[in-house]
């Protein structure tokens, strides 16, 4: 019989020597007449046991990791192909406590299933929301959507289902449904991992938004920096058209729908929703003035759904279960799950996808274990580069947009990167002008100069000028760029740059701290 | 990675051709011709402006706005070596010195013997295993100097 064994195509997995496991593995079952099916699956999110080689077994799934390349031989030789001991066996996955705290509604299949098989995709419930979306109707599936609470996970929190009523009422011939996958923000990945495990889930979000809205035509708008996505996205999206799930007759329905990937080209300011359809035109990715809201004039002038991956990867489950289902889970008003992206200094890192609601220490030091250099947690970034940087006395905020928005901070796409004591938050603040100066679209005053002013500023600081008064200087810059930028970039650089000010005024020469007071 | 092709205008003529048809064909027609060449040159931009019938400063302000284009000949290998902040934290800025010091150049460099092109990246989505690089089109994380030093030596092949 032939066993099945399972190598991560996940870019964690291939950066850290997937694809010469797979090599090592052909040819040591050549070699040995073992008769084996590698299955390129997409990661569970334990990065830290990345690549994590698993084996399936009369008694279930057994994994290993992290295996490293060479480790193959000895692997097979402790008895791989039964699920044998070996020092750096984990036994089921699923049972592993990191994965039994989760509650996977988006990330169900991912690491589960064989991502480019449709088979495999339907056997683990794909489709049946699709199914039922299109039984509903247009103006059923965006109550669905609206009753189920999802806010976009791109970053703003905006509620999906009236985004989605926006453009189905909007007049127009034509219209599109954009997925946002430019993924830029430091510390995260979860587009990139829904993209690479389970491609199928993105496709039939955009599918179920088509249905929603009348569109007839997806675009992703993916970043260079993801070659794995670009090609398991690709091959996904033409095996499910080559099925009929796409194409002139979607589903066998009425509606055409078909999908393209497109490439970005390496801009951050890309994601900036606007900027990104300028950019999906063939444009330099400048921010457009809203309105018009791309609801209404869109992609080439015409109405538009541009969401994130992880907002339209939801949407699959909340059709299938009903949106009371997914409503049931979180907290206030952040219903549902949020998939947590864990990184930086940290002992287990990946992603994590939970109910809204856990404490940021409870998530760092419980569910992460703390740093990997295993010295305290001095500082947390949460929501990427534009986001705030968290002190310990904050640890007891509960993941929540608006109660991270209350401690001057936000989610964003929840990514939430981890520092030890040897951080020098100066240097952070600096950053955050630095990249605010690289990525600015240019296009307002406050975000252009105010960045580049703002890192010279800083590095004053740093070299001990005038402290206080420099110090004053870059409040009263961020000042200028919070009120006077168009979008989040300049608008948010102040909330990674006062952060550090404010909660570790120690690390700012300890100057007597005006800002540090308030 | 393939060898990058010999300018030639009537190929890019082609690229144009084929992809023209797509809505908001520039960046599709850019990656074409910067996967082909390995740059996007002068010639190139004068090819496509008038063939999409837009003006070469069009052209031009689109590629000089995108980090992934340039309009000079790059290394025969391009390392993007990670800057972003969850890379910071897992010691990625010892990392980029190091591989600074070893390939004798700074980010945004080329080696002379032309070998190598030294780019900061901002985010490859491998931040639970930081450090990170890409050396064209191949990953690597968690890297620590042994790994670093593989991967410089590996660029300069
Ligand atoms: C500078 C900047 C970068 C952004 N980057 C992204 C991104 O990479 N991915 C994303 O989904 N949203 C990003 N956003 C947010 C988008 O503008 C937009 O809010 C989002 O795509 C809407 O989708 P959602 O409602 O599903 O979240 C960014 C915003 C700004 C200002
Ligand atoms: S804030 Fe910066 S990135 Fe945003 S529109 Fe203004 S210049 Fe462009
Ligand atoms: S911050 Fe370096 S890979 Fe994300």
């Amino acid at each position: 019989m032939t066993t099945r064994i399972f190598i991560p195509l996940d870019s964690f997995a291939v950066a850290n020597g997937a694809d010469e496991l797979c090599d090592e593995l052909t040819h040591l079952a050549a070699r040995r007449g073992l008769d084996i099916e590698i299955v390129r699956n997409g990661s569970r999110g334990m990065a830290w046991l990345e690549p994590l080689v698993e084996v399936e077994t009369h008694q279930g799934r057994i994994g290993y990791g992290p295996i490293e390349p060479g480790e193959m031989e000895a692997l097979l030789d402790a008895g791989l192909m039964n699920g044998g001991a070996h020092a750096k066996c984990i036994g089921d996955p699923e049972e592993h406590p990191f994965m039994k705290g989760q509650t996977r509604l988006t990330f169900k299949r991912c690491g589960v299933t064989d991502p480019l098989s449709l088979d495999d995709y339907e056997a683990h419930g794909g489709l049946i929301g699709l199914k039922r979306a299109i039984e509903m109707g247009g103006a059923g599936v965006v109550d669905e959507v609206t009753e189920s609470g999802l806010r976009g996970r791109g970053g703003a929190g905006f509620p999906t289902g009236i985004k989605w009523k926006t453009v189905r009422e909007a007049a127009g011939e034509r219209k599109y449904i954009v997925a946002n996958a430019d993924e830029g923000d430091s510390g995260t990945f979860a587009d990139r991992m829904i993209m690479e495990g389970d491609p199928f889930c993105l496709i039939e979000g955009m599918a179920i938004a088509a249905v929603a809205t009348g569109a007839t035509k997806g675009y992703i708008y993916l970043r260079s920096e993801y070659p794995v996505a670009i090609r398991v996205m690709r091959e996904a999206i033409r095996r499910a058209t080559a099925a009929g799930v796409l194409g002139v007759s979607m589903m066998g329905s009425a509606q055409a729908f078909d999908i393209e990937v497109r490439v970005g080209a390496g801009a951050y300011v890309c994601g900036e929703e606007t900027s990104l359809l300028d950019s999906l035109e063939g444009k330099r990715g400048q921010v457009r003035f809203k309105p018009p809201l791309p609801a209404i004039k869109g992609l080439f002038g015409r109405p538009t759904v541009i969401n994130n991956v992880i907002s339209l990867a939801s949407t699959p489950e909340i059709l299938a279960k009903g949106a009371k289902f997914y409503k049931d889970f979180g907290m206030g008003r952040s219903r549902g799950t949020i998939p947590l992206q864990i990184a930086g200094n940290v002992r287990h890192g990946g992603l994590f996808e939970v109910a809204f609601g856990l404490t940021l220490g409870e998530i760092v030091e419980g569910i992460a274990g703390g740093t990997d250099t295993g010295k305290p947690i001095r500082a947390v970034q949460v929501g990427g580069p534009l986001g705030a940087y968290f002190p310990r006395a904050l640890f007891d905020t509960p993941f929540d947009y608006e109660a991270f928005a209350e401690k001057n901070g936000l989610i964003g796409h929840a990514g939430i990167v981890i520092f030890d004591e040897d951080v020098d938050m100066k240097k952070q603040a600096r950053f955050a002008f630095e990249f605010c100066a690289i990525e600015s679209c240019g296009k307002c005053t406050p975000c252009r100069i105010g960045a580049v002013r703002g890192l010279e500023t800083m590095d004053k600081v740093i070299g001990g000028e005038n402290v206080s008064g420099n110090l004053e200087l870059v409040e009263d810059l961020c000042n200028t760029m919070q009120f006077g930028s168009l979008c989040a970039l300049g608008g948010f650089t102040p909330y990674p740059v006062m952060s550090a000010i404010r909660h570790f005024p120690e690390d700012f020469e300890g100057t007597p701290m005006r800002v540090a007071a308030e | 990675m393939a060898p990058k092709a010999e300018f030639d205008s009537e190929d890019v003529a082609a690229i144009v051709e084929d992809l023209k048809g797509l809505e908001g064909p520039l960046l599709p027609i850019l990656h074409a011709v910067q996967d082909r060449f390995g740059h996007v040159p002068d010639e190139a931009v004068r090819v496509i402006a008038h063939r999409l019938n837009l003006t070469r400063a069009e052209v031009y302000g689109v590629v000089s706005f995108y980090h992934d284009y340039h309009r000079e000949p790059h290394g025969a290998h391009t390392l993007k070596v990670c800057r972003a902040e969850a890379c910071q934290a897992a010691g990625g800025d010892a990392i980029a010195d190091r591989i600074e010091k070893a390939l004798g150049i700074k980010f945004g460099e080329t080696t002379a013997d032309g070998r190598v092109t030294l780019e900061a990246v901002y985010c490859l989505g491998l931040c639970a295993t930081a450090p990170s690089a890409m050396l064209d089109d191949r990953l690597f994380g968690r890297l620590n100097a042994a790994k670093a030093d593989r991967l410089t030596a590996e660029a300069q092949l």
